[in-house]
């Protein structure tokens, strides 16, 4: 049955190449040619316009954004509306920048998501090679955490971890906005696969050559995961750099407060109108994150796209 | 020759991990559990132990239950519309070469900004006076909407928001998902003349599906416990029509100090996630299985 249908393809296939059947006069032969890249170039040409609006749909946002950031007030109450501000306005982005501490903002957002980062790397790494390399009573129950803790997203447990961090005076500080995440379970998990991966006989060469375990987790264990970490590194400093609902909700004053509740912030001082004073605010904390997009956009992609697949 | 030290070595190499998990994961389920069942209001030094009458409180409250339908709408529609058209632009986009990578970028690219800026930009977008988004649907001969600020389209808003920021990561992952299926099924499929509609169906959806149910799952985690948007633009407004779980345990938590009837709201939403997350590693170690 199969090899009948394999026989008929062939000569499907020699056809769909450009041999048309036997018989056809050579004018024929040739308007159909023509009609066939009409038609081709016709579907290309709808797939281009396809694609521009697609571009559209997600670029014309910032490119408002953008507009709006360099207008005057009377000029964003103007509809239908117009796309380039008669005179840029740069005044807005100092407006947006003096309706809050943004410098004091912006340094707790490096200090946070700096912080949770390199308490993520010194907790997971040495972790996910235990889980990886050795077999010890309790490590499927202690894996078990692991696994739990992955499942349980941070944002459902947010009120007793408020009153355990408000009964140790953590509330307000950096450390009380690090230390929840001062370790990683998604971390481990792709960590811990990745230590499975390297051979047993490059450890053995390590240990043979006297190599103590701390030596042999940093020449030999980390440079081979190096892909795995950096991605690793790009999502939990992108996640943390944006968070809003933590920052949000363990602070009750300015001292730990990061960008993305001062840009929020913006409205309350400034009124719920001010468009444009708001979007030079928002720029200033979307364009950074852009930028960097712009220039590892591959990286980034698979560090997100990676982790959704495994 | 091994040491003592070399037995307890392991233990402490994930035992800070382990620290951290314990305190900030482990011990608040249970706390919040056990919080459920009293009556506390945060700043009195005693709590009133009151069993179940927080879980039955929330069943008969007619705000919790438009929270949970809210939620159950939002979450349904958000990932309906977030996978089908996901799968839709996959299927067109996955090719290879510049001009497809760039349009690949700028449909992530909401991926990695902050929801913070998302929500503001959405909220000016659909600005009931001067919005673009009503000059949009004016082009197509529609009068001006008043989206957020009206209990018959919030909802519908906030959904247009979450698709918006979601679609693009969804279809980068179905794109590796297509990818990682072998060229050679495509030019069997091609040999015997197959239509394109059913290879789609017999050879490419089911070669897709642990992705589309990765999707679905994840998809569905991350509507229920939507915050930022309906915190930034919407505040559960107009008249409870954008009001959702997590929103609505902030505010019974953090403005009502109603701290056991929050708990017993959050332990209904953790049962929820439990379930889902439980379907998803079923269905994880099953493809793990046949890999």
């Amino acid at each position: 049955m199969k090899a009948v249908n394999r026989r008929v393809s062939v000569s499907g296939l020699g056809s769909a190449m450009g041999e048309l059947p036997s018989g056809t006069g050579t004018g024929t032969v040739r308007k159909q040619a023509l009609l066939n890249r009409t038609v081709r170039y016709a579907l290309q040409a709808v797939n281009y316009a396809g694609l521009l609006l697609l571009v559209l749909v997600f670029a014309l946002p910032f490119a408002w954004m953008m507009s709006t950031s360099l207008k005057t007030l009377p000029e964003t109450m103007i509809f239908p509306p117009e796309w380039i501000p008669r005179s840029p306005v740069w005044q807005n982005y100092a407006d947006a920048w003096n309706t809050g501490p943004f410098l004091h903002y912006f340094t707790n957002s490096i200090i946070i998501a700096a912080g949770i980062l390199i308490l993520q790397l010194a907790t997971i790494i040495p972790a996910a090679y235990a889980f990886a390399r050795y077999k010890f009573a309790g490590s499927g129950f202690l894996f078990g955490i692991v696994m739990v803790t992955l499942m349980i997203p941070a944002q459902l447990i947010f009120l007793p971890v408020y009153l355990e961090l408000s009964a140790w005076k953590l509330l307000n500080t950096h450390l009380g906005l690090v230390l929840p995440f001062a370790s990683s379970a998604f971390g481990i998990f792709l960590l811990r696969q990745a230590f499975m991966q390297v051979s047993d006989e490059l450890v053995e060469a390590g240990r043979l050559d006297q190599a103590s375990e701390w030596k042999i987790i940093v020449h030999i264990m980390v440079p081979l995961a190096k892909p795995v970490l950096v991605t690793f590194m790009l999502f939990s400093f992108i996640a943390h750099w944006n968070d809003y609902f933590w920052p949000l909700v363990m602070t009750t004053n300015e001292t730990a407060r990061t960008l993305p509740i001062g840009i929020a912030k913006i409205r309350e001082v400034e009124g719920v109108a001010t468009w444009n004073t708001l979007m030079a605010g928002n720029l200033i904390l979307v364009a950074p994150i852009l930028v960097v997009f712009f220039f590892s956009q591959r990286q980034i992609i698979r560090a997100f796209v990676y982790n959704g697949v495994k | 020759m091994t040491t003592a030290w070399d037995k307890l070595r392991p233990y402490g190499m994930v035992a800070p991990a382990i620290i951290i998990f314990s305190l900030f994961f482990i011990y608040p389920i249970f706390y919040m559990i056990y919080l459920s069942l009293f009556d506390w209001n945060f700043v009195s030094p005693t709590k009133s132990f009151v069993g179940i009458q927080n879980f039955r409180d929330l069943l008969t409250d007619a705000d919790f239950r438009k929270v949970l339908s809210n939620t159950t709408i939002y979450t349904i529609m958000t990932v309906t519309l977030t996978t089908v058209l996901a799968l839709l632009l996959a299927l067109w986009l996955n090719r290879k070469g510049i001009l497809h990578g760039f349009v690949q970028g700028a449909i992530f690219s909401p991926h990695i900004i902050s929801l913070v800026s998302i929500s503001l930009l959405w909220s000016w977008l659909m600005d009931p006076e001067y919005g673009l988004m009503n000059w949009v649907i004016g082009l197509f001969g529609f009068g001006k909407l008043a989206w957020l600020s009206h209990p018959g389209t919030s909802l519908i808003s906030l959904v247009i928001v979450a698709v918006w920021k979601g679609v693009g990561y969804n279809t980068l992952v179905f794109i590796a998902g297509l990818q990682s299926i072998p060229g050679d099924i495509y030019e069997a499929a091609a040999l015997d003349r197959s239509k394109p509609w059913t290879t789609f169906m017999k050879l490419i959806l089911p070669m897709l599906s642990p992705t589309i149910f990765f999707l679905v799952i994840i998809n569905m985690l991350g509507s229920f416990q939507v915050f930022e948007t309906i915190a930034i633009m919407t505040q559960g407004g107009p008249i409870n029509s954008t009001n959702t779980l997590v929103y609505y345990i902030y505010e019974n938590g953090f403005r009502f100090f109603k701290i056991g009837y929050a708990s017993a709201a959050g332990v209904i939403l953790l049962g929820i996630v439990g379930v889902l997350t439980l379907v998803y590693f079923r269905l994880l170690s099953k493809r793990v299985h046949y890999r």
